[in-house]
């Protein structure tokens, strides 16, 4: 009889929490892997125009970036605030574009180089001006595939 | 001493869980996901020198104008309009069928607008001075035109949206309204 009490009176045992800090480091690694840091330095200011219509883009080895922008305040006493385009880490003129695109075409396997997209990050105050001469270019440099990169949300009545 | 007679106390590993999650907050928060998505467009080749044999005349009703100033204001088939309604008036003139040769349209027939979705081209036209927001604003809702229109079609055809169809199913649909949309250089169109 009294080997049954003892039992009863255990209550139940603590649940082992050993194992939770493998599982918060699974997780850990996880994000640790997919995600990515950006890459470049916006130089720029970037707000992107909304749109409904959108498409994901994969495969960002086959995607080029050009940056639109007023450029960020604080560099705005050096580089004016009227809007320029950023290519990688650096300003640049509406006329680099083509060998900026040509090189970064070289940089990807030829049989995937009909694929790929230049995708144009520009602010959504930037006035078409500048957009058309970078299209401009753009098919100057054979370039043809674009992706103007939006936000997704509604286009109007803010 | 009842001290010397315990064994070594075990390191308790009770706070690593929050070690691990402290770090994994801190990447949660720092790392963006980063998924870019946005407008599709082709640009057409570049061709320095207009070809010696003039492209065949293309007749005014089949083109859809719509034009941008610099105040971002709308003018579409030499009417002001607001971006709200461009979706539905892009929708009317590609679903118009004015030579009855479409036989899954269901538009108003108008001897006015376009003959059928295979010959309707919608030409844009912005100002240099237009803001790329309503530039990109302009093209979604032609966009979206579009796919309204496919979307009704893989509707009555498979039951389901152009967006989940695939293969041969998307390119049969995509077929019935080819998208069209032609865009002009850049003028001043003025105030």
């Amino acid at each position: 009889m009294s080997k049954f009490k003892k039992k009863t009176g255990g209550g139940t045992p603590a649940i082992s929490t050993a194992s939770l800090p493998d599982i918060v480091f699974m997780l850990l690694f996880f994000f640790m892997v997919t995600t990515v840091m950006r890459e470049v330095t916006l130089l720029v200011e970037n707000t992107k125009p909304n749109a409904t219509e959108i498409k994901k883009l994969e495969r960002k080895s086959l995607v080029t970036y050009i940056y639109v922008g007023k450029p960020k305040p604080m560099l705005a006493k050096v580089y004016g605030a009227e809007p320029k385009l950023q290519l990688n880490d650096a300003f640049a003129n509406v006329n680099d574009i083509q060998a900026f695109v040509i090189s970064a075409r070289e940089e990807i396997n030829e049989a995937e180089r009909p694929l790929m997209t230049v995708s144009i990050k520009a602010d959504e105050a930037v006035k078409m001006g500048l957009i058309t001469d970078i299209k401009q270019e753009l098919r100057k440099a054979e370039a043809l595939k674009i992706n103007y990169s939006t936000r997704k949300g509604e286009v109007y009545g803010d | 001493m009842a001290k010397g007679k315990r064994a070594l106390p075990e390191i308790n590993a009770g706070s690593m869980a929050d070690i691990a999650f402290l770090l994994l907050i801190f990447f949660l928060v720092t790392t963006t996901m980063d998924v870019d998505s946005g407008i599709s467009a082709k640009l057409p080749p570049y061709e320095p020198e207009q070809p010696d044999n003039p492209p065949p005349p293309i007749k005014k009703k089949n083109i859809f104008t719509v034009l941008v100033n610099s105040n971002d204001r709308l003018l579409v088939e030499e009417d002001y309009m607001d971006i709200s309604d461009l979706r539905a008036a892009t929708v009317e003139f590609l679903d118009n069928n004015g030579d009855n040769s479409c036989s899954f349209c269901e538009g108003r027939r108008s001897p006015q607008s376009s003959d059928n979705p295979g010959k309707a081209i919608v030409s844009l036209q912005n100002d240099r001075g237009t803001s790329y927001k309503l530039y990109i604003a302009v093209r979604n809702e032609l966009n979206a035109a579009y796919r309204e229109l496919r979307d009704r079609e893989a509707n009555k055809k498979y039951g389901k949206d152009f967006g989940d169809l695939e293969g041969e199913e998307a390119k049969e649909v995509q077929g019935l309204f080819p998208l069209k949309i032609s865009e002009a250089e850049p003028v001043n169109l003025g105030g």
